[in-house]
């Protein structure tokens, strides 16, 4: 027990330097975020009136302190286009959260009933594609969608359309996108509680007369209840952020809230409202992160 | 008893397989039609290495493709060694204060909207004056695969029997000593996996690059992406083609390396 307490000390002192890191490069942007969502908008560079200037002294901070403003975020609740993008966000992230479960659940499972010795390699083979980059996976689903590409190709061949399907620019491409790029994210924690369950409650079930499907509902279901959490958040924050995706996917309709910003940021130049929109976005997930770190620490404790 | 649930069963064959179809099948297709010699992406023209040789002659995608490469050797690098520290910080530290706090400085990032994490950098980045380029991209693509490095490496620490560390100071190492000798060389192929994960997510981020850069250094997904946003090109799937390549080449050259220092390891242990 001493030599652990020994240990700790320099262990401790080999995280002070990712410690200060971590401060300045992730916890300090976060200060500067906040900071210019709440001042004006200016048509200089950079394009935001700067709040304080910190050697000008005490005075100069009570000055600018005075001239915090929340128009940004008056903007925010007012317009219906930054209401809507966030709706959207939401809807989006839900919808595809349970595609992605209907669809990670079966191929978790499936994994998780093989040999033992043949699980090691399916599960190499749905993180594979993971290490592959993202951004060429979407550009891989353009080749597939495009107007005379290889799905529209298919389908006239087998007769089921006779014109080729627009699937590009529509909300079902965006879909298919999310759904490619973040399956691997609701697999891996479902085949990990699947794969932990003991057999015997199961075969206990169908000895005390259940069928396989009862079983399934009853007993194999409520138990990987902890994975499915993990996964669909996993999955549901990181895509309620998206950007990429439904700009390369979607119509150019409704927006989500990561395009909204991208937009507010890059083509109109006003950082101002799209640091507003970014402290909204993360007002909104912070409840999901915290329930994330809850089940994460009750993995590692577990695991452990 | 475990042999009857672990049959295998038409339906689960079936999701599985499916599902694996689903992951592979786009890349597949795309890097047989980057092959094509068609300049219409859609028609198959014969097999032909052109859009290859046209990737070699374009000067802006190869300063791109040079950049990143450089922005993923080093920031992977140096996440690698922060990770690292965090990871031993966290699985070895005991109890210290704000370790909360650090704890969730470094899970935040794995799950935050991309958008967030590049618009936060940027504006510190402006607040301190600093010209933007290679040294801000590489800055922030740190700050990100860092947090993935130190749950990798800190999983793998939890895994370690530490009596190995208790017994080698109780033989008279100090515990650093008993760290490098005995703990580091059981957690090399997690370093390993840690570096090659930082070092492909480093090539592939669109978003937080685009933030981060300055005028004139875009690194090569900021130029794929403009290119893609155009249009499917058969250039850009020659390029494609030639990421995931690389990408394998990394991963293979990585797994080895650490199968061999892994073995190493276990043979070194006296037990």
């Amino acid at each position: 027990m001493s030599a652990r307490s020994i240990f700790a000390r320099p262990a401790r002192l080999a995280a002070i330097a990712p410690y200060l890191w971590m401060v300045l490069f992730f916890l300090v942007p976060f200060g500067f975020v906040l900071k210019i969502s709440l001042s004006q908008t200016a048509i200089a560079q950079p394009p935001y009136v700067p709040l304080f200037d910190l050697s000008a002294g005490w005075a100069a901070i009570k000055a600018a302190l005075a001239e915090l403003s929340l128009d940004n975020f008056k903007l925010l609740v007012s317009d219906s286009l930054y209401i809507s993008s966030y709706l959207r966000s939401i809807f989006v992230a839900v919808t595809s959260t349970a595609i992605l479960l209907v669809i990670g659940y079966p191929i978790a499972y499936g994994m998780a009933r093989l040999p033992q010795r043949w699980q090691p390699i399916a599960m190499m083979l749905v993180i594979v594609p993971f290490w592959t980059s993202f951004l060429i996976r979407i550009y891989a689903w353009i080749n597939i969608l495009q107007h005379d590409g290889l799905l529209n190709k298919v389908l006239l061949a087998l007769h089921i359309v006779s014109t080729p399907v627009v699937w590009l620019s529509t909300d079902t491409a965006m879909y298919i996108g999310i759904v490619y790029s973040y399956l691997p994210f609701m697999i891996l924690p479902l085949y990990a509680t699947l794969a932990k369950m003991d057999g015997a409650l199961i075969e206990a079930a169908s000895d005390l007369g259940a069928s396989p499907g009862r079983a399934f509902w009853l007993v194999t279901f409520p138990l990987s209840l902890p994975g499915v959490g993990a996964g669909a958040l996993l999955c549901f924050i990181p895509i309620v952020g998206e950007f990429v995706i439904p700009d390369l996917l979607a119509g150019s309709g409704s927006m989500m809230i990561g395009q909204t910003l991208w937009l507010e940021f890059f083509t109109n130049k006003d950082w101002p409202v799209a640091s507003a929109a970014a402290v909204a976005l993360l007002l909104l997930l912070i409840p999901p992160l915290l329930l994330y770190d809850r089940l994460q620490r009750g993995t590692l404790r577990g695991g452990g | 008893m475990t042999r009857q649930v672990n049959r295998i069963s038409p339906f689960n064959i079936t999701s599985l397989a499916l599902g694996l179809a689903f992951l592979y099948l786009p890349i597949v297709i795309l890097v047989i039609y980057s092959f094509n010699a068609s300049r219409l992406v859609t028609v198959w023209g014969g097999w032909s290495l052109r859009w290859y040789t046209e990737f070699f002659n374009d000067r802006a995608m190869l300063d791109a493709a040079w950049m990143s490469l450089r922005v993923a050797a080093v920031s992977a690098t140096v996440a690698t060694l922060l990770g690292t520290l965090a990871a031993i910080g966290l699985a070895r530290g005991e109890r210290f204060k704000g370790r909360s706090l650090f704890s969730g400085m470094l899970y935040a990032p794995l799950v935050m909207p991309e958008v967030i994490s590049g618009l936060s950098l940027l504006l510190l980045f402006v607040a301190l004056n600093a010209e933007r380029g290679f040294w801000t991209v590489t800055i922030a693509h740190t700050t990100l695969t860092m947090c993935f490095v130190t749950v990798v490496v800190q999983s793998r620490l939890a895994s370690i029997d530490r009596s190995l560390e208790e017994a080698a100071m109780d033989l008279g190492c100090d515990p650093v000593k008993a760290f490098l000798k005995v703990t580091l060389p059981l957690i090399v192929p997690a370093i390993v996996a840690g570096w090659m994960l930082a070092f492909t997510l480093s090539l592939d981020d669109v978003v937080i690059a685009s933030f981060t850069t300055g005028p004139g250094s875009a690194t090569l997904p900021i130029r794929i992406y403009s290119e893609v946003r155009l249009g499917v090109k058969p250039q850009i799937n020659a390029i494609c083609t030639m990421v995931i390549a690389l990408i394998a080449v990394v991963i293979v050259v990585a797994s080895s390396a650490s199968k061999l220092s892994s073995s190493q390891g276990k043979s070194a242990a006296p037990l």
